[in-house]
């Protein structure tokens, strides 16, 4: 009998203590996560110059709010902290330091502009905070070996840029290329991913021109560009400037390939603007659906993302590219946030937006999904090639990898 | 209408400030550095970060209070010299591995210089001329910086990261003894608290010289001033050489603390930011910058906190209450202030 008893002991004290180490391992919280609340930080330029950027922080903000109304996440809430740093660098650093250290969030989700996020990738990095999905497409963000708590999310610039270049050696390899790029982060990088693209034939670029966003037009360097005689204009603008650039071309009578970056592909806010009859056969390419092409008013993932607009962000334009992009960053949060279950770390939400395989937000394009592994942090590189023709972008050609 | 009786009929733009009223009693002073150096021991790291940039600040728009208070010229283009001096150090640090603490003389010396060669040219313009002068140096700094030839120092438009400084080891060492630890953002609010107390010292006794008298003069009336023997042209060029170079040295503390330059941060929204914290903190009232520091540090955050959307609206409005209710900003308030201490006393 004491030798069953014995038994009988061992066993309920390995029971007791698996379940002990279950329900460790079922619950781990880092600063920011409780049982019942996940704490996200995030800064937008609400003011300043970029301002047009702002809506993409309030798409998130409703689609917390939703993710919250139905639920939130494994039981716990959504509490989204936004600050605004006008697009300033010096004002992101404080802002971030106020998120980590003062309001204790958990990540910094998709903090917004290339500036503002290389000025707190140091910081990040060092305190081991998350800098999750952050909305540039600079090249830098996929270094997981030196900067392991930064990743990016939409396609970077330069892959895109490359992805021209491919196409254009592909389809036109006697091309004479004008380029107008904005003199700024955004622009050089594209810049630079052409130029790798065309390799050794970089020499096809027979004329470059940089504009200030200060300019109150840029006319001037169309002009010049023109008179280069090139039959390839590349327009690396963003979308006040991309709709000039559209109009201007049509105003000269000067009918090269026009290629348009997919910043300012948005039929809303550039090709209405500058005229359907002036933007035909403009080309570009895209990862994301736009709300404003009627193509995509049946498709189920598109109305799940209006239905979502008319309950939780009636205000919003449906129009504006930044809408959708904020939907998309929200709902990849929302996945990795879901795959940590109980496990809320740092480190766990670091490993879990690093093992993404094959997810497809609602907005995406149909076969682009986000994948990424310890050593790819670049969730989104695939595009595909789009021609306008009529009111709306067709897409044509294969999806694209720009790797 | 000749150029003289020009000058002679234009009303003073800047009320003129006796140079007793420009300061602090010792007393209060005393109570005030006090409280800069032990509030950071209650405090959090990021709080501490945020009275290291309320210091900095508070130093550029000393800086542009010398230039307007002083001498009365007008300046919209602080953020150039800041830039300048935050460049230079930032450069400095990265590039040729030299002491943080050493770049800021550097930084100081350069931005002195273009101070001083902005000046002359400066010289044949007055009031709002030389304000519209100025804003194009600052429009222009930011695209100077992203210069291609540039780059190889600046890093174009991407900027440079730069490193914190660690305390130094003997500090540590002393503070071992007492089971202490000090962090990257005491040690380098430290820092800068000494440089600033050391400027504001030293910027003192500078209005209280000959040279502060010559600036005071040329403010008050610029022809009495010549009549006087004071040489115009070299005291009106000095205040800028002297204004860029505490700016400079305010702009290199300000890229260590925030560990980041880039043109974006230097744009002309910093210098009109400097401009209001000096007329919110009174203008020619040296003490007054730090006030004017903070008005420009945290009344943004207020204005965000109220509405997200319309925060530059708030932040309007806020300050038209300000300018409205006290005209002559932190001073007006100190004096009334002062009276009213004084009242009390006398019962």
């Amino acid at each position: 009998m004491t030798l069953s008893k014995r038994r009988l002991l061992i066993a309920a004290i390995a029971v007791g203590l698996t379940s002990t180490c279950n329900a460790l391992a079922q619950k781990k919280y880092d600063t920011g996560a409780t049982d019942t609340e996940i704490k996200i930080g995030n800064i937008m330029p609400y003011s300043g110059p970029a301002s047009a950027y702002g809506v993409i922080g309030k798409t998130e903000a409703a689609y917390f709010n939703k993710i919250n109304a139905e639920g939130g996440i494994n039981g716990r809430k959504i509490k989204f902290i936004s600050y605004d740093d006008s697009y300033s660098p010096p004002k992101a650093v404080e802002q971030a330091r106020k998120l980590v250290e003062s309001d204790e969030v958990l990540l910094i989700f998709n903090p917004l502009g290339t500036p503002s996020n290389t000025a707190i990738q140091k910081y990040m990095n060092a305190k081991k905070v998350p800098q999750l999905f952050v909305a540039t497409g600079a090249t830098k963000w996929d270094e997981p070996k030196q900067f392991p708590w930064t990743m990016g999310w939409q396609p970077s610039y330069q892959g895109e840029a490359r992805i021209y270049a491919k196409y254009l050696l592909k389809t036109k390899p006697d091309a004479k290329i004008a380029v107008l790029y904005q003199n700024d982060d955004f622009g050089k990088d594209y810049l630079k991913g052409l130029k790798d693209g065309l390799g050794a034939k970089s020499s096809m670029i027979i004329a470059e021109e940089g504009y200030e966003t200060s300019e109150p037009s840029i006319d001037g360097h169309i002009v010049k560009l023109k008179a280069s005689g090139a039959d390839v204009f590349i327009s690396i603008t963003t979308p006040k400037f991309a709709a000039q650039a559209i109009k201007k071309l049509a105003e000269m009578n000067w009918t090269p390939l026009h290629i348009l970056t997919n910043v300012s592909a948005s039929v809303g806010g550039v090709i209405k603007p500058a005229g359907f009859e002036n933007s035909q056969g403009i080309l570009s390419a895209a990862y994301a659906k736009d709300g404003a092409d009627p193509q995509w008013n049946n498709d189920p993932g598109m109305k799940k993302f209006f239905d979502f607009l008319a309950k939780y962000y009636p205000d919003a334009n449906k129009l504006d590219g930044s809408v959708v992009y904020g939907y998309g960053a929200a709902q990849t949060m929302v996945k990795v946030l879901q795959m940590c279950g109980d496990d809320l770390t740092r480190a766990n939400v670091m490993k879990q937006a690093a093992s993404l395989k094959d997810f497809t937000p609602d907005t995406l394009l149909p076969g682009i999904s986000i994948n990424t592994s310890p050593t790819d942090f670049a969730p989104i590189k695939q595009l595909q090639m789009m021609r306008f023709k009529g009111e709306k972008w067709e897409l044509f050609g294969d999806i694209i990898s720009s790797e | 209408m000749s150029a003289v009786q020009e000058v002679v009929t234009e009303a003073p733009v800047i009320e003129a400030v006796p140079k007793r009223a420009m300061t602090l009693g010792a007393g209060t002073s005393l109570v005030m550095l006090a409280l800069l150096i032990l509030v950071p021991f209650f405090v959090k790291n990021f709080i501490i970060f945020q009275l290291t940039m309320l210091l900095v600040y508070g130093l550029a728009v000393l800086a542009l209070n010398i230039l307007t208070g002083g001498s009365g010229q007008f300046s919209l283009g602080q953020s150039a010299f800041y830039a300048v001096g935050a460049y230079t150090s930032a450069i400095l640090i990265e590039n040729a591995g030299m002491n943080y603490a050493l770049t800021l003389p550097v930084a100081g010396f350069i931005c002195f210089l273009f101070g001083f060669l902005f000046g002359l040219p400066a010289l044949r313009l007055s009031g709002v001329y030389l304000a519209l002068a100025t804003f194009a140096l600052a429009t222009a700094m930011p695209q100077i910086l992203k210069l291609g030839y540039l780059e190889a120092w600046t890093g174009g438009v991407q900027g440079l990261v730069v490193t914190k400084p660690d305390p130094p080891d003997i500090v540590q060492g002393v503070l071992a003894w007492f089971h202490l630890k000090m962090s990257q953002d005491m040690w380098f609010y430290y820092f800068t608290l000494a440089i600033t107390v050391a400027i504001y010292v030293l910027s003192l006794n500078l209005l209280r010289s000959r040279s502060g008298r010559a600036f005071m003069a040329i403010r008050d009336n610029e022809i009495a001033a010549s009549a006087m023997g004071v040489d115009v042209a070299l005291y009106k060029t000095l205040a800028f050489g002297v204004s860029a170079a505490i700016t400079g040295i305010a702009g290199g503390l300000g890229a260590i603390a925030v560990q980041f330059v880039a043109p974006d941060g230097y744009t002309i929204t910093l210098a009109i930011s400097l401009f209001l914290g000096m007329v919110v903190g009174g203008v020619g009232w040296l003490p007054g910058s730090i006030v004017g520091s903070a008005f420009i540090i945290f009344v943004p955050n207020i204005a965000e906190g109220i509405s997200k959307g319309l925060s530059g609206a708030v932040f309007g409005v806020i300050l038209f209450i300000v300018i409205f209710l006290v005209p002559h900003g932190a001073r007006q308030v100190a004096m009334v202030a002062q009276h009213l201490l004084g009242r009390l006393k006398k019962r």
